[in-house]
Parts: C-alpha cells; structure tokens; sequence
C-alpha cells in the first residue's frame, strides 16, 4: 500500500515537471502557431545557467534566479532572433529552423560551459526524506517539486483567468486574426507569451538541476514527451496541459512499477521481462494513440 | 661483371636511400572518434590521452615520428566509415580511435579489408573475439562481456546474496546483465530494464526498496548514469543497499558531477586514478598538468594504446609493409601498461586483472579507492572459437 502510495507521488512528480514544460510549449503552439522544437532547450540553459550560478555564489536562491533569467532571455533572444521570421511561414520552415537552433544551443552550451557536466547539490532545506506515514519516507526535494508544480499551475490559472494578459492570451487561442484586427499589438503578446513559456523551462531546469544531470543533450530527452503531453491535453490549452501532464506522468510511473510484476505473474521470467521493457517504453504513446482515437482533438483542445 | 656489380651496388645504395627516408617520414594513425554529441567528452579523453603519449615522446611513438590525423565520427557509423574510407586512400595503413561498438563494426571489416591494421582502444566487441577474429585488428582495452562477469565476482567475493539488475533496454544493456548472470552465484531478484531516454529512476527505486536486495547491480552509460547515482544517494537507498558497477558507469566525469552522491559504491575496472605503480602515477600527474583535468579510463586505455602502437613501431622501425613482423610485434605488447599487467591472448584480446574500487573521499573530492583484486589473468569466452 506504501508503495503504491509511493508510485502515485513519483506520478505526480513526473508530471509536475511535464506540465512547466508543457503549459509553454501548448501556448506557444496554440497561440502564436509555432512548432519550436527549441523548448527542451530553454530547459537546459536554465539548468545550466542555475548550476553556474550556484556553483559560483554557493546559494539556492541565486541559482535559481540565474536560472530563470537565463532561459528567459534566451527565449526572448531566440524570438527576436529568428521566430519573429516565421510566424507566417509553413510549420515545416519552423522545424527546420528550431531544429537548427537545438543544435546551435548545444554547441554554445558546450563552449561556453565545457563539456563536463557541472555538479548541483541538493539545497540543504531540501536534503533528506520526511516520513508521511509510519515507515514510509519520501525525498523532500521530490515533494517540493510536486509543490512548485501546483504553485505553478495556480499562477497560471491565475494569469490566464483573472488578468488581462491572459484575456488576450485566451482570445489569441481561440482567434489570432481577430485580436489582430481589433487593435490589439499581437507582436507584443507572442514576445510575452514566448518569454513566459522559456521562462517556465527555466524553473523546471533549476528544479531538475539537483536531481539530474546537467548535460548537452538535457533537453531533447524530454521533449517527445512533453510533445505528446500537449498532443493529448489538446493544443493550446494550459488545462489540457495540466491533464495531459498528470495522465503521461502517472502511466508512465505506473506502467514502470506495475507492467514487470503483473506479466511476471501470468508469464515466464524471461518473456515477461522483455514484454514488460517494451511496454514500459510504448506506454505512453500507446496513451497517446487511444486519446487520438476518441478525441482526435485532445482531452480539451 | 665490375660494371655489373657497381650497378647492383648502385641499386641497392637507392634502395637503401628510399628506406631511410621512408623511416623517416611520419607515420600516419587514423584517428576516428566521437568529438560532438553528448558523448563528446570520452573521444576527447581518448585523443588527449593518445596524444599525451606522442608528446611525451617529443612527436614520436616508439621512436619513431607519428602523425596523428583526427576525425569526429559525431557518433554515426555512416561518418565514420567515411572517413575510414577517405583515410584508407590517402594511404594510412594503421586506425585507432573509434569509441563505440556500432561505430567500430561499420569501420573495422572496410580497414582490414584493405589490409590495414586496427587497434581498438576501447571497443571489444563480441563479433570481433570469436570466429571473426583478424590477424591484423587487436583490442587493446577489453572484451565486452569482461567488466560485467568481473562484476558478477566481485558480487560473489562480496558476499551478495540476492541482487537486482538494473540496465536500460538495448542491447549493450541486455549483454551487461547476461554478463554479470554468467558468473554471479547467488539470486537475481529482479531485472529491470529502464527506458534508453529515461532520466528518472524514482520508480524503479521505489521498486528496489519494496524487493530489499544485498546490492544492486546497474550499468546506465553517461548522464542517465549520474542521475541514477544522484537519485539513489536521494533516495537514501544508497544507506541501505549497496551499489555494484562497472567502472565506466561511474568514470572520472561521472564522478565528478555525482560528487558525495557516489560515496561508497562500488565499481569493478582494470585501472583506477588512484592504481598504486609508478606508471600510472606518472601518467595521471603527466595527464591533469597538461589538460587541466583528470583522465579518465578512456584516457589511460588511449594512452595505453600508444604505448602499444609504438612498441611495435619501433620493433619494425616505422615500416608497415613488414606485415608478420608488426603484428608479432603488436602480439608481444612489450610496453608497460598503466593497468600493470597486460598481455594478449591468441585472438588478440587482452589477458588482464580486474579490480573492485570504492568510491572514497580523497581530499576535495571523490575518487575510487582500489579495495582489492577481483580476477587475476581474466580471458574472454570468445576466443576458443578464433583459429589465428
């Protein structure tokens, strides 16, 4: 039951890091139109920059100001740049162009920051487990986590439902051209939403920082996965986003804990293992693929 | 007759001539390793570790002038062949370099082939040991399979009843965890695999907490590896249950970043930084003033490499048309290997120790402390089906 329990947070963990993710790549895509393949690494600058950042000054806090500034301008960088070129362009001129920007950035990373991965500690208020039930003790820096991806998602909410950016935001979703049309700088709202979405890189980067390698190559390793978050949570929509995010996030924890042990059960070790190692890698597409068949159009897009 | 004998004369004075020139031209290795891409890092440790060498000996290996010429393969076995293809015609008769298994399998049949000479200073695939073994192509590093049943043994010498298995899902990854089966003695748990683009090990922890093994036994390559070790310092399981693996799952880089998350597991090589003989000492001082950075295994199997290059270079004073000399040359391995021992067996693979390692606090920083010798003269288990 522990250990179930265990498997649920562990769920909700990878999907709080999916959903800083996601919620910007589906705004970016919903509103401004852009498939930017860039995303995964705005993650990885952020890791980067807030790694140097605490290497440096030796505190959290700064590290993960430097971490969030660096990705955001980044972003903002890379719209200036070379996005603000495509918006009228086909999706397949955007791919080409963020693709060549992925490696761009990992090329830059690698120079300016060396090739060794640098080395995050654990903040110290964050080292250590707590014990939530009788013998059951989990990370504290996996529950802050999960906390800074609800605070997240209630800022979001906040942004989109209750300002008046997000009222342009929301309408920009649902109709670019009119909020063109009726005086509306649009240019300024793809500039802030880019920002807002490298931004929200940045955070998952300083936050993954501690427990994961900081490296080139950081980025794309998330990325198939946040696409498919946004694919299933329905193009556009932060609240899509957020479900997508936690259903990916609890499939793919499950699938991981669950699939050895229930075909070891009814199959012989070594079928049930290799069975189990190719599901486990398939559930989420899988996922993916079911949603695509009852709702081609994503849970809420 | 006197006319004849000064034209003979004649002749062999030219002859002569061009042979000494010959000697004296550089002899050119082709260098084909992985210099972009995540994996970057190793090609670098392996050409500064060559390097290293040629410098030592002012340009030269063995005595004789080289000329190292430096490909990235970016990790793509299609790049590599390329330029192995563009090296063989501008005439390079002796390749080192590449650093991945799939890589090496796309190069090595196309320089044999043309009669030139391979010598892998890290890849030893399986294919290559057993009944594809070639006259001109030697490993100088080690078998595959040999750090896993090295693994399997240190399991058994530590006393490690029931183990889980953990590797990422392909084949490299599979062949870890049939290696270590070979000779570990007690209960496999459990195998996991993992996803190959997996960076979060928290459920699979979770796993090996509920299961309560003696250790477990992981082979995650580059930084999944460091996020498993960050992970399972994390966890606190690193408290509880033991971590076994091979030392290239936790090198030098690893470690580095990893930092006090590494203390106290275990990893089995051949060489360590901290390896107690005089070579190695002088070699790891030699390597970190002049890179600025410690070397890792793969620098010492690339300096070792050299080494070995140029005790055959020298035996045939640089002339690589004196095929059976060379490689009798190169079969000898008259050089004196960081590892210490070192020879080769009849399929042109390494005979070698084993060592189990502790990663240990060595001022600053982490380094694995040598705890003892796991297997002594260790051979692989293709060779008996290599008819050299």
């Amino acid at each position: 039951m522990a250990l179930l329990f265990e498997q649920l947070l562990n769920g909700l963990q990878f999907g709080a890091m999916l959903f800083m993710l996601a919620s910007g790549l589906t705004l970016i895509f919903g509103i401004m139109g852009v498939i930017n393949l860039t995303h995964g690494s705005f993650y990885m600058v952020g890791a980067y920059c807030g790694a140097f950042a605490l290497g440096q000054t030796n505190s959290f806090a700064a590290g993960a100001a430097a971490g969030l500034a660096g990705a955001a301008l980044y972003g903002l960088l890379v719209e200036f740049a070379v996005i603000r070129r495509l918006y009228k362009r086909d999706h397949l001129y955007q791919v080409l162009a963020t693709f060549g920007l992925i490696l761009f950035t990992n090329e830059a990373v690698s120079m300016i920051f060396g090739r060794q991965p640098p080395m995050v500690e654990i903040p110290v208020f964050l080292q250590g487990t707590v014990p939530l039930a009788p013998g059951f003790q989990y990370p504290v820096m996996r529950l802050a986590f999960i906390v800074v991806g609800a605070l997240v998602a209630l800022g979001l909410w906040f942004l989109i439902n209750r300002t008046r950016v997000g009222m342009l935001v929301r309408a920009g979703a649902d109709d670019r051209e009119m909020v063109d049309a009726l005086g509306v700088d649009i240019q300024k709202l793809y500039t802030v939403v880019f920002g807002l979405g490298a931004l929200l890189c940045g955070l998952a980067g300083v936050m993954a920082a501690p427990l994961l390698a900081v490296e080139i190559g950081m980025g794309e390793r998330v990325l198939i996965t946040t696409f498919v978050v946004i694919v299933i949570g329905g193009v556009g929509s932060v609240r899509g986003a957020m479900a997508g995010a936690l259903l990916v996030g609890m499939v793919d924890s499950l699938g991981r804990a669950y699939f050895p042990q229930i075909l070891g059960a009814m199959l012989s070790p070594e079928v049930a293992d290799m069975l189990a190692a190719g599901l486990v890698s398939a559930s989420v597409y899988v996922l993916m693929a079911l949603v695509l068949i009852f709702r081609p159009k994503g849970l809420l897009g | 007759m006197v006319r004849n004998t000064i034209r003979g004369g004649l002749c062999a004075l030219l002859l002569a001539g061009a042979g000494a020139a010959q000697a004296q031209a550089p002899v050119k290795i082709g260098f084909i390793t992985t210099l972009s891409t995540p994996a970057g890092y190793i090609g670098e440790d392996e050409r500064d570790g060559f390097s290293l060498a040629i410098k030592q000996g002012g340009g030269k290996l063995g005595g004789v002038p080289v000329e190292l010429v430096v490909e990235d393969d970016a990790l793509k076995p299609a790049n590599a062949k390329q330029a192995a293809d563009r090296m063989l015609q501008s005439g390079i008769k002796l390749f080192t370099g590449v650093n991945f298994s799939n890589v090496l399998a796309a190069v090595a049949p196309g320089v044999l082939r043309d009669g030139a000479y391979y010598v892998s200073l890290n890849p030893g695939p399986s294919t290559f040991a057993g009944e594809k073994c070639d006259k001109n192509y030697f490993v100088a590093s080690y078998q595959n399979d040999a750090y896993h049943s090295a693994g399997g043994h240190a399991a058994n010498e530590l006393g490690y009843k029931r183990v889980v298995l953990l590797a990422p899902n392909y084949q490299a990854g599979r062949d870890a965890l049939a290696g270590f089966k070979r000779t570990y003695k007690g209960e496999v748990v459990a195998e996991i695999y993992t996803k190959l683009d997996q960076s979060d090990f928290s459920v699979e922890m979770a796993r090996v907490r509920s299961l309560a093994p003696d250790a477990v036994y992981q082979f995650h390559p580059g930084g999944a590896g460091i996020n498993f070790a960050k992970q399972y310092a994390n966890s606190g399981l690193n408290k509880t249950v033991p971590m076994l693996m091979p030392a290239f799952s936790m090198d030098g880089r690893m470690l580095a970043a990893s930092g006090a998350s590494a203390e106290g597991f275990y990893t089995v090589g051949m060489w360590s930084t901290e390896m107690d003989n005089p070579q190695s000492r002088a070699f790891v001082k030699a390597f970190t003033e002049t890179y600025g950075r410690k070397p890792t295994d793969y620098g010492m199997q690339a300096y070792d490499t050299a080494l070995l290059i140029g005790s055959a270079l020298k035996a045939v004073n640089g002339d690589l048309s004196k095929g059976d000399a060379f490689r009798a040359a190169l079969l000898k391995a008259d050089f004196q290997s960081l590892r210490g021992k070192f020879r080769f067996n009849h399929n042109h693979h390494p005979i070698q120790d084993y060592y189990l390692m502790r990663i240990e606090r060595g001022g600053n920083e982490f380094v694995p402390k040598v705890v003892r010798k796991v297997i002594s003269d260790d051979k692989d288990a293709y060779a008996d089906q290599c008819k050299l």
